[in-house]
């Protein structure tokens, strides 16, 4: 702890439940989303999608679409082209990686039911959806490459002909000595196991609202998004614009969680609307086309084998990892880091050495895969926990014994994964010991026994894991993608005495401007109301990465904390000028500049009159300077890994199949919280998410590419009545890569949940000799498993 | 021009404001509020009725706006969010969902707002389980639900410790 902070003290806001204070805006429904936005000769913009999942476009015929009422510009994929260069999504340090070119609209074939084909730009929504329909386009279909098992196989097709086959990337991880460690092993167990499609139905659809204007060449983009400098970046060098003259404002997002940190085709196609037209276009996905575009998650098949001695300690792990992410790598983060997370992170929260992985990512006709919140997480937890799981079972061990017999020691850290991922201090024993306690373990234990004489099948799964956080250059930077791992906060007192802090981190809800407060607040000893705080606009805040991989708290964070030591550095000189002393005796504390120990001193607001105001009281060698920007990267680590444990009491309904969550605990460790409360709503909301992928949420084709599932009604998200309460507790375990102390919060609850919930269902399974292996976990898989259909 | 497109005037009642507009057959009353009101605390999550961030009140009880024709709301008395909250009608839960986090990003926040406001009108003290089951058709994507479900709960206890109005 530095002598200047003190995050313990009754001063400070950090550690504490504050309220946020944007929520109540929210609260009264006056937030701002993108479609809230009206400018003046507004257009709208609908567009044609490929209604195959790959056929060739033999013509396409606008004449009648033009002519419609309201219709201002009928674009295809050429015009479009034009404006808009392509993009590449492959990743320098993902070696071998490959994918084509990729337009905003299709040129000559379509490659995903649901790709962009024709954007139709109108005076209204309704009307340019009227001319959508009037466009007429011959099509070839194509066969469709799918099944991802099937992409690599001679006589496949090939999807770009250019790279002869699907392949996108292969990685092999292999420590060696894994053959070895399993033919000596005493037990050996081995499972392949399905994660299905799922997607994040934020609830506000992605949105773009493209202003440019010719008179200044320069374009203004209301994006409903979560990376502003990333999207500034990209739309300027994509459409021949000048970086600092593209502005993009991200104000309230209803919900992101990955899905807007991508490149979307109609976004851009949007954007070279704008340019072509000169005038402002929106562009508002309906659930539909929502479904049809947003990317999509998941879609793994996973080969495990785990081999464990006698004891039950864990002698090695092999995986298999097969994932299929549609017929581009999204643009700029790719469509492989979710695999190479999943090879990664499996098994990371144990202490075996021996570690052997294969990573294959392959083309389809489906809508693309990327990142989605928890990226790769929920596969490498869900994977590991279940094999901790069944070789437990194989020894007659308890689940929870079976982790404290493997659970990397809470004092052997700094350490480094078999896969190479490093660890600068974990707690995994700290967070289990705690969640047994607080899910009250033996009596759930007991209770389970005695029901099951009753009839009623219950669960207990555990599940520990670890998450990726705080990123550094490492993540993207390194591959090429122009996309900042450093933060900044520029920090102003005003004249009022007011705080103004503006970051490069966003809000998309999760809280962000409320611990960007409180931080500030703390550090220059002022009222957390006295700080107002600017997010989400290129011109107004330091360059940054926005809010992905849980780096806001944790980065963000840091970077406000040592502007505001900055800041009050500077305040404090002002200061000991006007109260003729030296800087070192004195402090702030509730908004005064104080010396130290005595309430003797002058508050904020007259101080920053006399530097605006009257500074000619001030010495006229001195030069006051009440805004400073700090800027922050982590330097010692890739990542900094945080870790927790879940628990999950499930119970099934042998005869229908149904799985009901009764109860979920998370114990986690994010490091220094900030807002214990935002935390915690992090993880529920976090562990609600997972829990929809791991039980109802499926995007589900048919054998020709079609999505069958494309409205809110057959798509199935949690609702309230079917969610358990979620009962949260933190371990805190500081990092020392930052003065700040905080980790990530934002994807534990998403990367934990499937696996813990898995573990529970097949504990309940156990007793009729059957295990599901496949998510989500929806009756008919049950059933099957039982035997039952 | 279609039958959709044809223009009808309506006169209603919004906010306890008296309007009058002409408006295309086929526009949702969701989208009149938005876009011909300017009432923009309506959102739109599915335009199916499945999600429920467009519940307004229509004639006293809940309806999802994106199912409903502004030709329909003719003679009706619509309140949205807009006016609830200037009237000080939800201000209760306001305050709870504020204090409970009972909202991240807030696009469905107007609409369970209103459902719940509309659970306590017609079951003062609902369980939490009545509370899960009654607010089963407006999504949330954020929150879990949980402090959703805290927040309505204690407006119901700190209604009930206050006694009748």
């Amino acid at each position: 702890m530095s002598g200047e902070l003190d995050f313990e003290g009754p001063a400070s806001y950090v550690g504490r439940s504050v309220s946020r204070p944007n929520a109540r805006r929210l609260a009264e429904g006056r937030g701002q989303y993108v479609d809230d936005i009206v400018l003046p000769r507004m257009l709208h913009v609908a567009f044609v999608r490929s209604p195959h999942a790959h056929a060739r476009i033999l013509s396409i015929d606008t004449s009648r679409a033009e002519r419609m009422p309201g219709v201002r510009r009928v674009a295809t994929g050429a015009d479009i082209a034009r404006i808009c260069k392509p993009y590449v999504g492959v990743l320098t340090h993902l070696a071998g990686m490959r994918s084509p070119p990729q337009h905003p609209l299709a040129l000559e074939v379509a490659r995903w039911q649901g790709e962009p084909v024709v954007a139709v730009a109108a005076e209204s929504r309704a009307e340019a959806e009227d001319a959508c329909e009037a466009v007429e386009i011959a099509w070839q279909e194509l066969p469709a490459a799918l099944d991802a098992e099937r992409a690599l196989e001679p006589g496949a097709t090939v999807i770009h002909a250019e790279f002869g086959d699907n392949l996108c990337f292969r990685r092999v991880v292999d420590t060696g000595g894994v053959d070895e460690a399993f033919a000596g092993a005493a037990a050996v167990v081995e499972d392949t196991l399905s994660f299905g499609r799922h997607t994040g139905v934020t609830l506000e659809p992605r949105s773009m609202l493209a202003d440019y204007n010719a008179a200044e060449e320069s374009l203004t983009a209301y994006h409903s998004g979560q990376s502003p400098h990333m999207m500034q970046a990209i739309l300027a060098s994509r459409l021949g614009l000048d970086e600092h003259r593209v502005r993009i404002v991200c104000r309230d997002v209803g919900g992101s969680f990955g899905i807007k940190i991508h490149i979307y085709g109609d976004e851009m196609a949007a954007c070279a609307l704008s340019i072509m037209l000169r005038r402002p276009v929106k562009f508002v996905a309906d659930r539909h086309e929502s479904f049809l575009s947003d990317i999509h998650a998941r879609d793994h098949r996973v080969r495990a084998r785990l081999a464990a001695d006698r004891e039950g300690n864990v002698l090695a792990l092999e995986i298999d990892d097969l994932t299929g992410v549609g017929p581009y790598s999204m643009y700029p983060r790719s469509s492989a880091v979710e695999c190479n997370q999943v090879l990664g992170l499996t098994g990371g929260p144990y202490r075996h050495k021996r570690y052997r992985a294969t990573g294959t990512v392959v083309f389809q006709n489906k809508n693309p895969m990327s990142q989605y919140r928890a990226v790769g997480h929920p596969i490498a937890t869900a994977v590991a926990e279940h094999m901790i799981d069944r070789a437990a079972r194989a020894l007659a061990l308890d689940p929870a014994d079976m982790r404290r017999r493997n659970l990397i020691p809470d004092d052997a850290y700094p350490c480094q994964s078999p896969s190479g991922m490093r660890f600068e201090q974990l707690s995994h024993h700290a967070c289990l010991e705690k969640l047994v306690a607080l899910m009250d373990y033996p009596r759930l234990r007991a209770g389970q026994a005695a029901l099951r004489a009753q009839g009623v099948h219950r669960g207990i799964g555990l599940a520990s894991f670890i998450e990726v956080t705080n990123p550094s250059p490492m993540f993207y930077g390194v591959g090429g993608a122009r996309i900042a791992a450093q933060d900044g906060c520029t920090m102003r007192l005003d004249a009022s005495g007011a705080i103004i802090a503006a970051t490069g981190v966003t809000e998309q809800g999760q809280g962000t401007e409320t611990m960007i407060a409180q931080i500030a607040a703390t550090v220059l000893g002022v009222q957390m109301s006295c700080v107002k705080v600017l997010t989400g606009d290129t011109d107004k805040v330091p360059y940054g990465g926005g809010t992905w991989a849980s780096r806001a708290a944790g980065i963000g964070g840091e970077a406000v904390l040592q502007a505001g030591l900055a800041l009050k550095k500077n305040i404090l000189e002002v200061g000991a000028r006007i109260l003729k002393t030296d800087a070192g005796s004195l402090d702030i504390a509730d908004g005064r500049v104080v010396k130290r120990g005595t309430s003797e001193g002058l508050s904020l607001t007259e101080l920053a009159r006399i530097v605006y105001y009257r500074g000619n009281e001030l010495p006229a060698d001195f030069q006051p300077e009440l805004v400073v920007t700090r800027h922050y990267r982590v330097k010692d680590y890739p990542f900094v890994f945080t870790n927790g444990a879940q628990g999950c009491l499930a119970e099934i309904d042998p005869e229908t199949g149904f799985v009901r969550v009764l109860k979920m605990w998370c114990v986690d460790d994010c490091g220094r919280v900030i807002n214990p409360k935002l935390v915690e709503e992090q993880i529920r909301g976090g562990i609600v998410q997972g829990l929809g992928g791991a039980l109802t949420e499926h995007c589900r084709y048919d054998e020709r590419g079609q999505l069958l599932n494309c409205t809110m009604a057959d798509y199935l998200v949690p609702m309230a009545g079917e969610m358990p309460d979620i009962e949260v507790a933190h371990i805190q375990t500081p990092t020392r890569t930052s003065l700040l102390g905080a980790k990530g919060a934002g994807e534990a609850g998403t990367g934990g949940a499937p696996g813990a919930l898995m573990n529970a269902v097949n504990d309940a399974l156990a007793a009729f000799g059957a295990r599901v292996t496949s998510q989500p976990i929806t009756p008919d898989v049950v059933l099957a498993a039982l035997g039952k259909i | 021009m279609n039958d959709a497109q044809e223009a009808l005037d309506i006169e209603l009642e919004v906010n306890g404001e008296h309007v009058r507009r002409r408006v295309e057959a086929r526009r949702s009353l969701a989208d009149f509020l938005r876009q011909d009101l300017g009432l923009t605390g309506t959102h739109l999550g599915c335009e199916h009725g499945a999600c429920g961030a467009c519940t307004v009140r229509v004639d006293g009880a809940i309806a999802r706006s994106c199912l409903m024709l502004a030709v329909q709301a003719d003679g009706a008395r619509i309140e949205t969010i807009e006016g609830l909250s200037d009237a000080g009608a939800i201000a209760e839960l306001q305050n709870a969902f504020v204090l409970a986090n009972a909202l991240q990003c807030g696009y469905c926040t107007p609409g369970m707002l209103i459902a719940a406001q509309a659970l306590l009108e017609a079951d003062p003290q609902p369980s939490r389980d009545r509370i899960r089951e009654f607010l089963a058709g407006n999504y949330c994507r954020c929150t879990g639900y949980q402090s959703i479900v805290d927040a309505v709960a204690s407006v119901a206890a700190h209604r009930a410790a206050r006694g009748p109005r």
